[in-house]
């Protein structure tokens, strides 16, 4: 296997309490701190990790969205990603921008590009869609393995552990292949200052979406972003006997 | 006096448009049993207006596809049979939906937001070259859908502009359709649909008698405060006796304390009991976003300052090591 195509998202930063905009048109996003997509850095740390295993012998970081996507992407190339490509979309084009796009973006690289495997976290934690790795792979018609918790090379193939309702589920899928990363496949490195320092060396290449041909027309349109609803402030109880007894009351236990 | 005239146009138009929906359901199941969501999914697909169809397909289809006909509000059921479903791959099941939406051009295909839902969809979806909408929670009209966003702290409201809408569904967000209806079993089309680069090879099922923790009334949930797995047990008594499932934070499921399905959260199940009572979860935006619909939160934790305190109805602030055998003891 050759080459290995990640996908990073610049996303807020997990720990954030989003505020929603006054106007409903979306949540603020300006001034708050951002960072990758957690899922997106496990499949960095997964394709660093083939590669340092001698399975894939380059790395490529592939990140759409506005200038700011660089940092996420230079956070790849810390990590031991081999160099960049920033797919730049801006403004009302990027809010309106939906996996469907991306995956086509993403389809055309790994073609360009001649990777044979593409590794994207499972879910971005802003849209919470979970449909990126999917619809690439229907876009390129290779296999899908997602929500992966275990990848192994076995010949031409992949053996993939995924997580499913009931528990695991174990696949084969030929390469080339897509793979969505979920939370236990593996612990992310913290990059190491050399890295940081080294990454900013790495290249990264900066290419339109109509570079590659792809037609970003949004297929939604946002009608209103509102808060959710607000639960009713509850009570501290003061023991176990008050607590039995207000779930008795309740109904809910006998 | 023209735009009134354009205005009631536009309404018998749109009228006319919601007279020809139709919806497939894709169902999900075991070979034995109908999965519940299911029933979620026909609920959503009902209120898109139109006839709803289910597509059942698997290596089994007979006694899931005599459950689906009898799902109330479903006109037709198709079903697909053969050992190339085996696993219900992703790459299998995307060509036969395809060949079924060819044939009978439905308006929306729905199917609940399962690990098996989200798997299959976008890949769909993307086929057909339409956009998706995963895990709907509402459904304003048949091209306006209402989803949560940023782990359920935000409610996106979203029109579609595709010609066929793919949508998952959360299954806590819809009622379970009932058992009234009388839908025609048929054959949906045939064709060689084997993935030919996926190969389904072994599942490890996690074995347990309790109900299932997107179908249960009630959930008790362990979080990282539990500190073993063994201390688990205290939770599975409980459970035990009040015909509960057990659920767990994600720090509960990195600690090795429980297997993955378990966890409840934003990338775990979502779930919406009547009761949750969250033990030694300290209650992060991730988990939150996985039990905040519950009817009633109960939550023990130590740590006055928990977050979780925020959403529970019913709080006690104690050591769950002598709480948690206190109520065994007491009820």
């Amino acid at each position: 296997m050759s080459r290995v195509l990640v996908g990073v998202k610049r996303v807020i930063d997990y720990a954030v309490k989003i505020r929603v905009k006054p106007d409903k048109s979306g949540v603020v996003t300006e001034g708050v701190k951002h960072s990758m997509n957690p899922f997106d850095e496990i499949a960095v740390e997964e394709a660093v990790k083939l590669k340092e295993k001698k399975i894939a012998s380059e790395v490529v970081a592939v990140s759409v969205g506005p200038t700011q996507a660089q940092e996420v992407l230079r956070t790849a190339l810390a990590m031991g990603a081999d160099r960049g490509i920033h797919i730049e979309v801006t403004g009302k084009e990027y809010d309106l921008l939906q996996p469907i796009h991306v995956s086509k973006i993403l389809a055309k690289l790994a073609q360009d590009e001649k990777v044979d495997l593409v590794i994207l976290g499972k879910q971005a934690i802003d849209d919470d869609c979970n449909q990126t790795a999917q619809m690439t792979a229907a876009m390129l018609d290779w296999p899908q393995a997602v929500f992966a918790s275990k990848v192994d090379k076995d010949g031409d193939a992949l053996t993939v552990v995924r997580e499913v309702d009931g528990g695991l589920e174990t696949i084969k899928a030929k390469l080339p292949a897509v793979i969505s990363a979920d939370l236990r496949l593996n612990t992310p490195r913290y990059a190491t200052l050399p890295n940081i320092m080294k990454a900013k060396k790495k290249p990264i290449k900066k290419v339109s979406a109509k570079d590659l041909g792809v037609d970003t027309t949004p297929r939604i349109e946002i009608v209103s972003v509102e808060d959710p609803p607000v639960r009713q402030a509850g009570s501290v109880l003061p023991d176990v006997d008050t607590l039995l007894a207000k779930l008795r009351d309740g109904g809910h236990i006998k | 006096m023209f735009s009134r005239c354009s205005a009631s146009l536009t309404r018998s138009a749109a009228q006319g448009y919601r007279r020809f929906q139709s919806t497939l359901v894709v169902a999900e199941h075991n070979n034995e049993t109908l999965n519940p969501i299911t029933g979620n999914a026909v609920t959503a697909a009902k209120k898109l207006g139109g006839d709803v169809t289910v597509l059942v397909v698997g290596t089994k289809v007979g006694p899931v596809s005599e459950a689906a006909a009898k799902l109330d509000g479903v006109a037709k059921v198709l079903v697909a049979e053969g050992d190339a479903y085996k696993g219900l791959l992703a790459e299998a099941v995307t060509p036969l939906v395809l060949a079924t939406q060819n044939q009978f051009k439905f308006t929306h295909i729905v199917a609940g937001a399962t690990a098996f839902g989200k798997a299959v969809l976008p890949r769909i979806a993307a086929k057909l070259d339409v956009s998706p909408i995963s895990e709907i929670i509402g459904v304003k009209s048949p091209d306006t859908f209402v989803r949560t966003v940023y782990a359920g702290n935000a409610i996106q409201t979203i029109k579609s502009k595709d010609p066929v809408k793919v949508l998952t569904v959360r299954g806590t967000n819809f009622e379970p359709a009932g058992s009234g209806g009388s839908g025609k079993v048929e054959k949906a089309p045939e064709g060689d649909f084997a993935s030919k680069t996926t190969e389904y090879v072994s599942q490890e099922l996690t074995k347990s008698d309790r109900p299932s923790l997107t179908a249960a009334k009630i959930i008790i949930s362990g979080g990282r405060g539990m500190k073993s797995g063994d201390n688990f047990k205290m939770l599975y008594d409980l459970a035990d006796k009040w015909g509960a499932a057990v659920g767990a934070s994600r720090a509960a499921v990195d600690a090795g304390y429980v297997p993955n399905d378990l966890q409840i959260g934003q990338t775990g199940k979502i779930v919406a009991p009547e009761l949750y009572i969250a033990i030694g979860i300290s209650g992060a935006i991730q988990h939150l976003a996985g039990m905040k619909d519950s009817k009633t939160i109960v939550a023990i934790n130590k740590d006055p300052e928990a977050p979780i305190f925020q959403v529970a109805d019913y709080g006690l602030v104690a050591d769950l090591f002598k709480a948690v055998p206190e109520i065994n003891e007491k009820c």
